[in-house]
């Protein structure tokens, strides 16, 4: 067990490109073992690429990304899942030519003390039902974010990278999805949220940092949520 | 003996034998180019040259190291198998991102030099090759006899195809597979080493090239053009069953050869292009192919 003051995650001066156009500036932050951090932002202030960035996936990047004290900039993407790090993409990435099992197994497990499939079956009870359905992308969109989640909590990865894991859902599936978010935590995973929608976040999150213009410009415990609402409605211009 | 619509049993059956010979090899050249194009994006012109490399190497193996027939069909697809690990690795990988047009070229000028060079060294004549000892002679089935090579040859390339149908889409490592089509960023950085999988994929499909030039050596001469006169119909069955489809370009191999056999005996003018003319029609109707999944 790392201690517990020593980030599992801890990104520094991370810039990165699509092609010509610069995306992030310097974006900087931590994420403690146990934690859940959440990234806030409106659309375009990089807090997906931050996610990409953080999973080998942009075009170009450079900086630090530092997990368990190993750097990862220079790793391909496989490279740094081996290591522990696992994403659920915001399009959720469900394979349509791979039935629901398959979906469920295709990550492979990178480390020992992944979920196995009877926790997540508890989890996500729905997943059971629809384990014979023909095609992934036959699923509604609750439990296809179901799979996406479910289907990394396998592998053994330590941080789990969400990707506005409540978007477009019902808010009956939302509420299922911060409770086990919550018993995630319990269980000992590091999560990275990225939320556009903080009331959601703020059942969820430890800490926030709020991103805008490829930069992290602002950063708050769960705690100081109310003195920070007006800054935070400022920032999100919600 | 008997007839059936006017035609002799003996001729009918004879032709419908050779039409799942070649309906065989289409399968399993078919085979191979959907299988290279689901996962490269590249439609592989020198797999032709392949099948051929195949062929010379049951040659080679047989008249330099002695090594036999059941030899080559082991030995020739590794080896060949090994030249396309090679090729994927100098060549191929630097194209994916680019049109389908800079794959195609390039493996089209591969396919150029390789059967070049052979003609150059073996001319364009032929090299006989033996069919197997253990596969010599054949079963006189009363309406027809059937060459004991020409049934193993049936019998193997519908295992072969099977097989591999069966690997791709029945298996954990065919979904890597299907999910590396798909969307290979994420299978990446899920923690499977996609490009590796890529050159791999290239490689067992460039096998199976040669797999099917070992099995034709004994029943076509092994010439330096064996390739390019098979790959253009071989084509026309990718059209036809679909590009990436896998059930799609067996079912549609074994019955392009058996229609192509009955063409022979009902209306033989046709025979050479009745292929085409399927092709055609089927590119007015449904030009994503019959088993093909649209674009």
């Amino acid at each position: 067990m790392l201690d517990p003051r020593t980030p599992l995650l801890s990104v520094d001066n991370l810039q990165a490109w699509y092609g010509e156009s610069h995306i992030l500036h310097g974006v900087a932050f931590d994420v403690f073992p146990g934690e859940v951090v959440t990234l806030l932002g409106r659309n375009g202030a990089g807090k997906t690429t931050t996610l990409k960035s953080v999973m080998g996936i942009v075009g170009r990047r450079t900086g630090s990304v530092r997990f368990e004290n190993d750097e990862m900039i220079g790793r391909a993407s496989n490279q740094i899942a081996r290591a522990g790090i696992a994403l659920c993409p915001e399009e959720r990435g469900i394979f349509a030519s791979l039935n629901v099992e398959e979906n469920l197994l295709l990550p492979p497990q990178v480390r020992p003390g992944g979920l196995s499939l009877d926790q997540i079956f508890e989890l996500f009870p729905n997943l059971r039902e629809r384990l014979g359905s023909s095609q992934g992308t036959k699923l509604s969109g609750g439990e296809q974010q179901m799979l996406a989640i479910g289907r990394i909590l396998r592998t053994g990865a330590r941080l789990l990278l969400l990707d506005e894991p409540t978007e477009g859902l019902a808010p009956v599936i939302i509420q299922q999805i911060g409770k086990t978010i919550r018993t995630l935590k319990q269980q000992g995973f590091t999560i990275l949220l990225v939320e556009q929608n903080f009331r959601f976040a703020s059942t969820v999150a430890d800490r926030y940092y709020v991103m805008e213009h490829g930069k992290v410009v602002h950063r708050f415990a769960n705690s100081e949520l109310n003195a920070n609402l007006d800054k935070l409605h400022e920032l999100l211009g919600v | 003996m008997f007839e059936i619509f006017g035609i002799p049993s003996q001729a009918l059956f004879g032709q419908l034998l050779i039409g799942l010979i070649n309906g065989s090899f289409y399968a399993l050249l078919s085979l191979g180019l959907a299988v290279i194009f689901g996962m490269l994006n590249i439609i592989n012109f020198s797999h032709g040259a392949q099948y051929m490399l195949g062929a010379f190497a049951a040659y080679f193996l047989l008249q330099v190291a002695g090594l036999n027939y059941w030899v080559a069909l082991v030995v020739a697809p590794i080896a060949v198998g090994f030249t396309g690990v090679v090729i994927e690795r100098l060549f191929l990988q630097w194209l994916y991102k680019l049109d389908h047009l800079y794959g195609l070229l390039l493996t089209f000028g591969l396919a150029l030099i390789i059967e070049g060079v052979f003609r150059n060294y073996f001319g364009s004549s032929g090299l006989p090759y033996r069919v197997p000892d253990a596969l010599q002679g054949g079963q006189n089935l009363g309406f027809m006899f059937l060459p004991n090579y020409r049934a193993w040859v049936i019998v193997f390339s519908v295992v072969v195809c099977f097989a591999t149908w069966f690997l791709i889409e029945r298996t954990r490592l065919g979904a890597n597979l299907r999910a590396a089509t798909e969307n290979p960023t994420l299978v990446r950085a899920f923690g499977i080493n996609v490009p590796r999988m890529i050159t791999l994929t290239y490689g067992f499909g460039v096998g199976l090239a040669a797999l099917a030039g070992v099995m034709a050596a004994p029943i076509y001469n092994v010439s330096p053009q064996m390739g390019s006169d098979l790959i253009i119909i071989v084509f026309a069955v990718v059209v036809i069953g679909g590009m990436g489809s896998i059930m799609g370009a067996i079912l549609t191999g074994f019955g392009l050869g058996v229609i192509e056999g009955l063409t022979k005996v009902f209306f033989p003018e046709a025979s050479n292009t009745v292929i085409f003319v399927i092709m055609a029609i089927v590119l007015l109707i449904r030009p994503s192919g019959l088993f093909g999944r649209g674009t």
